[in-house]
């Protein structure tokens, strides 16, 4: 079992994500996270989907999004794709772990964006497995509460997915 | 030229080649059969007795002609009663352009009268489907819908157009009919490989489907298998594409299969897979499935490379032309011992065949009724059928003699499917036409006869009647220890009475005499005719993989399991 990353171009109309999330609950595949939004055509939407599963499994998520007719191509991206998540979490704010959390930040690059006596709200961005280790240090702290993206993925160098 | 968009609706029907729809009229598409009534000299509408009967019709007419079925349907429960035939004809790959009114703009997500979101409910069953909200894009949406339904692999297109669309004018300018989009062509490496499998093969079987069906390739691949000494199966869908008469063509395979088809199957070492899917009717165990054959498999669906089953070769391109490259290239060759082997395979049938009819003492037993049927249809005839055990010795028994001549629901399995598509058929072909049906089946659709009785449609109802649900009976016999739960109709309809009450014609038949004089009457009836065809309620179709089993369970005798 892998973690899979598919980059589906859309065009930009109306009830098109629920196409392709119809088929997804049809088929019987299931979607760990994903991602819609603008790109840089209006006539475009891209939609990153991540997916555990086998090669066999995702041939075919790949091959039955390229049934429907709004998408116009779909990519599985490749291992040294650039990939991001960006999360909000909230920790509790207390005297005795403040100093620890602010140098998690430094350290994970990340940003503290709201602060009160009782609690921070830090913002971050990373492949995913650097969400998830920070996640896990900030557990002992306290969470109160998180929002994390699904991926967002392109190729490195000059290589687009339509030019592909 | 200006015009309201039911007009436009209607004129692009007209240019994209239509000259029948059907359909059922209501308050959102009032405007559309206006523009009906307006062109009538140019379109025919086949009013039908319930929508499903519409959809089955279009169905049906698209199945025999190759052609693009169309039907139209009002908002909410008119739209909703069209979504099983739009289901069966998406399963079966049927191009079909269901049209359907709904509430105006305005009052749309307002839980209106007859409102219903059928571009959400038919989004899983159709190829692809259009809310209009424009009057100037109505048109080249429904070219657009024409291409998408019969282009690659075809299938079902809905397109929801609100009322206020209907009405507002737009410029309408008539164009060409919509081509079928091209295909890739396969590689000349993926050909060669092709080739080298086939040339390799000591014992070919050549596999045809629906699509193969559908593209008119069955003279094509007998003169194939006569060229490399191979023989040839098909699926469900690929009945009616060769002459059961070909002596290269083994009939159907799978859980209903013909013994010698699914063994010859079993026994090759090299499936060529035309247009097939792999259904799970057709493999039964996938584990077990084919174990000592390569499989070539060659479609224009992507998506049926690897689904079901693991191939060896793979060839996502233009069947039509890859099978005829392939063909043309492949050297003639003889496989003696191939043959040989085949040939004992159809003995041993002939021989399971005739010791199961020596056996069966019933006045009028289901093979009986297929020979006095073949004996007596005449050329061309379309046989459709309804679902359960009357439509298996349909695909066992029935005999074709040309390609599109066999409608009905294969993936879907819809019961209630055959009348109207048989109206549908013979709209369509101008046939004489069949319907093979059981009193369960018949039973869901069957004020469809009213239809056939307002245009005098000359279809002839062959009514298998057990007084049971026997497909669903036998499975309680095999496996459910006799416990016939909810399968005995025990109901007292006279359907001699009932046809006559629609103003058909009903005949009843106990007796192979009986079939045969009625039948007689029936095909000279130049209208609709029901025969009542009382058979036992214990007969069983065979043979038979058991669910989940493979061939190597196949049932091939009552005694072995009753």
């Amino acid at each position: 079992m892998n973690t899979f990353h598919i980059a589906v171009y859309v065009e930009n109309k109306y009830g098109v994500l629920t196409r392709v999330t119809s088929m997804f609950t049809r088929r019987g595949f299931n979607i760990d996270a994903l991602t819609v939004g603008e790109t840089e055509s209006p006539a475009y939407s891209r939609i990153t989907i991540t997916l555990t599963g086998d090669a066999h499994l995702c041939e075919q998520v790949v091959s039955q999004l390229h049934k429907l007719h709004n998408v116009k191509k779909v990519e599985m991206m490749e291992s040294e794709t650039i990939k991001r998540v960006l999360m909000l979490i909230k920790v509790r704010n207390a005297a005795d772990t403040r100093a620890d959390i602010l140098s998690a930040v430094e350290v994970y690059r990340a940003k503290v964006i709201d602060y009160t006596a009782d609690a921070m709200c830090i913002e971050i961005t990373g492949e995913p497995t650097k969400i998830d280790a920070f996640i896990k240090l900030m557990m002992p702290f306290g969470v109160l509460e998180m929002c994390r993206t699904g991926v967002v993925a392109l190729d490195r160098g000059e290589k687009t997915l339509l030019g592909h | 030229m200006k015009m309201t968009g039911a007009e436009i609706i209607v004129n692009t029907l007209i240019e994209q080649g239509v000259t029948d729809v059907f359909g059922y009229p209501g308050g959102q598409v009032l405007n559309i059969y206006d523009a009906l009534y307006k062109y009538q000299d140019k379109i025919n509408h086949v009013l039908t007795a319930h929508e499903q009967g519409a959809s089955h019709a279009a169905d049906g007419y698209s199945r025999a002609t190759g052609k693009v079925g169309v039907c139209i349907a009002t908002s909410g429960p008119g739209a909703t009663n069209l979504v099983t035939g739009i289901a069966t004809a998406m399963l079966d790959s049927v191009p079909m352009v269901a049209i359907t009114g709904n509430v105006p703009c305005s009052l749309i997500g307002k839980d209106s009268f007859q409102e219903v979101d059928i571009t959400g409910i038919t989004m899983p069953i159709t190829k692809h489907n259009y809310f209009v909200s424009s009057v100037d894009d109505l048109a080249d949406t429904i070219r657009e819908a024409f291409s998408i339904a019969k282009s690659g692999r075809p299938g079902p297109v809905l397109i929801d157009v609100p009322k206020d669309v209907q009405i507002a004018t737009a410029e309408y300018v008539p164009q060409a009919v919509v081509e079928k989009a091209p295909l890739p062509k396969a590689s000349d490496e993926e050909i060669a490989e092709a080739i080298r499998m086939i040339s390799e093969a000591k014992r070919p079987y050549l596999y045809i489907g629906g699509g193969a069906a559908g593209l008119g390739m069955g003279a094509d691949v007998v003169a194939f298998a006569e060229k490399i000494d191979a023989y040839i199966g098909c699926t469900f869908m690929g009945l009616s594409a060769i002459s059961d008469k070909c002596p290269r063509f083994l009939g159907m395979q799978g859980m209903h299969g013909h013994y010698a088809s699914s063994m010859a199957q079993k026994e090759a070492d090299l499936i060529v897979a035309l247009g097939v899917r792999f259904s799970d009717r057709a493999t039964g165990n996938v584990q077990k499935y084919a174990r000592g054959a390569k499989i070539l498999q060659i479609d224009p669906d992507y998506a049926e490379i690897n689904k079901n089953v693991q191939v060896d070769f793979g060839i996502c391109a233009d069947l039509g032309d890859t099978f005829a490259r392939i063909a043309s290239a492949c050297e003639a060759t003889t496989r003696p011992a191939w043959c040989e082997q085949v040939e004992a395979l159809k003995e041993k049938e002939k021989q399971i065949d005739a010791e199961a009819e020596r056996r069966n003492k019933a006045p009028l037993p289901p093979h009986a009724v297929f020979d006095i049927i073949n004996e007596k249809k005449p050329a061309g005839t379309v046989i459709a059928t309804d679902v359960g055990q009357h439509q298996m010795w349909t695909a066992q028994y029935a005999s074709f003699d040309r390609p599109r001549r066999f409608v009905s629901s294969g993936g879907l399995g819809t019961m209630g499917f055959g009348l109207g598509a048989a109206i549908g058929a013979q709209v369509g072909s101008n046939s004489p036409t069949v319907l093979i049906t059981g009193d369960g089946s018949f039973g869901m659709n069957l004020h469809e006869l009213a239809t056939a009785v307002s245009y005098n449609i000359p279809v002839v109802v062959v009514l298998m009647n057990n007084g049971v649900l026997g497909m669903v009976r036998q499975w309680q016999t095999l496996f459910f220890g006799r416990r016939y739960s909810n399968t005995v109709l025990a109901r007292k309809t006279d359907f001699v009475k009932l046809a006559e009450a629609f103003g058909a014609i009903g005949l009843r038949a106990t007796t192979r005499e009986e079939f045969a004089s009625a039948f007689d009457t029936a095909l000279v009836a130049n209208g609709p005719v029901v025969i009542d065809t009382l058979i036992d309620q214990d007969e069983f179709v065979l043979p038979m993989l058991p669910p989940g089993g493979s061939i190597d369970d196949i049932i091939t005798a009552k005694e072995e399991q009753a």
